[in-house]
């Protein structure tokens, strides 16, 4: 009974850590390490639900579908770089206007395109009882996808050619460009990037959820939340803020309900952000030199 | 010759005077309906059906003559699901465009939001949503249904089919706060016993501690009475944790068609008391669902929200013709014979002069694991007798006030 207890904090734990992370990590290249804050994070994450929902139906195995849902955002990204945020680097307030603007386009067209709803798809088969208790093992996939994007994303971008320059390219555009990296190509694969993870979180929710254009909304919060509190080192900020907003949400969640939970939450990030400025991240980074 | 002349005047005065009378009424000016309903943002889904009804009923009643020979123009506005937006496009639609009746609204939020508004006017106001009840407002129509014929059939049935524990998730605003006070006072009356309420705010779509919660407090049924897109990814995430537990609601299902937008079994096991759902199968509902379908081929499911909102408008159709004016002060004196009814799908239906609420056919359906529904009992037809009961009294005093089993009104 006792473990039955341990492993459903635990559960509760990886539940709201997979959503933080997942619905994060493309916000923390785009918002965290490009510096563009990307109002159309949400429909990213919409897209790569709606893509996995009509694939499926079209009778595509689900976890391919996910991945090509997760492909295609990326694609998209790649263009909505090129066409739209490439022209605003230098103008963070107006790629802040140009994404919202471009979130509204896609949820206003969508709904006059697709309608109000689409049917789901339901959630994979599966699941286990311990104790008293009876869980989903679709939720622990979730969880096993959050923690294969953050070991994904450390080897990108602390052990590839092209995690070097992009990195390089992020501090010091001109610079890197002298020594000869195509920074305009890195900023557009970052981008996409970016775009691919949100739509790989819209994939991976997709057969969880109602299905509506605006269902990226719900993601948005938490996202920008995490990002905010991991701090500009996005590598080694975005997990341990996940753990630490997870960890809180959940206790007060279980203990008190989900109001108490959400308001909990939003409170730690009002902390964090009056205590240490610079997020998490600053302090494990000192701590690292 | 001078008769001639005369009788040539006359000609002309009786040829310019016929036209002077046809060119009158061709300029009788339009009725002018404005209708605040959400087709875009989080409630569209429910929103939608509810502007294809107001369309349908106008355009029958435009066809066959209008209201007292006057054409209905329908003035829409979109509020998104804003609150602030209902109340600017509540002034405009009463201040600018004059309209001559003020039809919608979704959320109880958004009713009161209107309300205050209205209230300033003498202009009448249809809200056609089923809600938690007790509005007592003389300016306010209410064509949904009510607890007393929501909740006071429902809950005794699932106390007594399936136990006394019941769980409660509810929206956490204004509707499910008073919904769960209204769930609270039957469960007492009945000797059951409400073992959890959790309130969940608006937009959250995770529910993974809830279903723990559910399962560690060991209901013999759920009281679902969340609201919008985001919190019915509840049923597809207690559907795939095995919680399988008998659910009861007022508004889902006939409202939110989940057992259409989830894949089955995620609705399986759900009950509702409803006026109108589609698979109601008489032959006036048949009739009209042809005609809906026939407009509106693409609408996934027609729900109550917007099956009364097509109501409201023969709703105001009668009232207005029976008290040949479109004066509030006029059509209340029409409600106040007790002879305002119409002939809906559903059967006949009446509002209650006392509350100005509606009479309904109520069943009782309940939702099978491959998402058929099945009426499981007929209760025939519930006034809305609450509001009379404790008290308010339209006919005699305005309260333009919103009572709960909590607030009742002062007794004088």
């Amino acid at each position: 009974m006792m473990s039955a207890e341990l492993f459903s904090v635990f559960y509760q734990f990886a539940d709201v850590f997979a959503f933080l992370i997942l619905s994060a990590a493309g916000l923390a290249i785009v918002f965290g390490m490009m510096g563009v804050i990307n109002m159309a994070h949400g429909e990213f994450i919409m897209c790569g639900a709606y893509v996995t929902v009509g694939l499926v139906k079209l009778g595509v195995p689900l976890a391919i579908a996910q991945g090509l849902a997760a492909v295609t955002a990326g694609l998209i990204g790649v263009a909505v770089e090129y066409l739209i945020v490439r022209r605003l680097y230098k103008r963070p307030l107006d790629s802040l206007l140009a994404t919202w603007g471009l979130s509204l386009i896609v949820t206003q067209s969508m709904l006059l395109i697709v309608g109000s709803s689409i049917t789901g798809i339901g959630t994979p088969e599966g699941s286990f009882a311990i104790g008293g208790y009876t869980f989903s093992t679709y939720r622990l996939v979730l969880f096993a996808c959050a923690v294969a994007v953050l070991i994904g994303l450390y080897v990108i971008f602390m052990k590839t050619r092209f995690g070097v320059m992009a990195r390089a390219t992020m501090q010091n555009a001109a610079m890197a460009k002298a020594l000869g990296a195509r920074t305009g190509r890195i900023y557009a694969i970052s981008f996409g990037i970016g775009a691919g993870l949100a739509g790989l979180c819209g994939a991976l929710y997709a057969p969880t959820m109602t299905l509506i254009p605006t269902m990226g909304a719900t993601f948005v919060v938490e996202s920008f939340v995490t990002v905010v509190v991991g701090g500009a080192n996005v590598l080694l900020g975005t997990a341990p803020a996940a753990v630490f907003l997870a960890m809180i949400r959940m206790a007060l969640n279980a203990s008190y309900g989900q109001i108490i939970g959400q308001i909990g939450m939003l409170f730690a990030v009002i902390l964090i952000i009056r205590v240490l400025p610079e997020g998490l991240s600053s302090v494990l980074v000192r701590r690292g030199r | 010759m001078k008769s001639g002349h005369l009788f040539r005047a006359a000609f002309l005065g009786v040829v310019l005077g016929t036209a002077a009378l046809g060119a009158a009424r061709a300029a009788e000016p339009p009725l002018k309906v404005g209708l605040l309903e959400d087709v875009s943002g989080d409630l569209a889904f429910m929103g939608m059906p509810k502007l294809h009804g107001s369309q349908l009923a106008v355009e029958e009643i435009n066809k066959s003559g209008g209201i007292l020979g006057r054409q209905i123009e329908l003035i829409h506005l979109d509020p998104q699901g804003d609150n602030a937006r209902y109340q600017e496009f509540a002034r405009r639609l009463l201040s600018r465009d004059k309209v001559d009746v003020l039809i919608g609204g979704i959320t109880s939020a958004s009713r009161e939001a209107v309300r205050p508004i209205i209230d300033r006017t003498t202009t009448p106001y249809f809200y056609t949503n089923q809600y938690e009840g007790g509005v007592c407002d003389a300016s306010m129509i209410s064509m949904g249904a009510v607890p007393e014929q929501q909740f006071s059939t429902l809950i005794p049935w699932m106390v007594e089919k399936f136990g006394k524990k019941v769980y409660v998730i509810a929206a956490d605003y204004n509707f499910g706060q008073i919904s769960a006070e209204w769930n609270r006072k039957i469960m007492k009356d009945l000797g059951g016993e409400v073992v959890g309420e959790e309130f969940i705010p608006l937009g959250v779509s995770q529910f993974a501690q809830t279903i723990q919660n559910i399962q560690k407090a060991k209901p013999d049924w759920l009281l679902t009475i969340n609201v919008g897109a985001a919190q019915d990814s509840f049923f597809e995430q207690a559907a795939a944790a095995k919680l399988n537990l008998p659910m009861g609601s007022s508004i889902k299902v006939m409202l939110g068609f989940e057992h259409k937008r989830f894949k089955p079994p995620a609705l399986n096991n759900m009950h509702a008391t409803a006026n109108w759902f589609e698979e109601i199968d008489t032959p006036e509902a048949n009739d009209f669902k042809k005609r809906w379908h026939a407009k509106f081929p693409d609408e996934l499911y027609i729900n109550d929200m917007g099956y009364n909102a097509y109501n409201a408008l023969y709703m105001y159709k009668t009232l207005v013709e029976k008290a040949k004016s479109t004066k509030l002060e006029d059509m209340r004196k029409v409600i106040a014979t007790g002879d305002a009814c119409i002939d809906a799908p559903e059967g006949k239906v009446c509002i209650d002069p006392k509350s100005q609420h509606t009479s309904h056919r109520m069943r009782l359906i309940s939702v099978g694991p491959q998402h058929e529904v099945t009426v499981e009992k007929d209760y025939g037809t519930i006034k809305p007798y609450w509001l009379g009961d404790i008290g308010c009294d339209l006919t005699k005093k305005n309260d333009k006030d919103q009572y709960t089993p909590s607030h009742l009104p002062n007794k004088s």
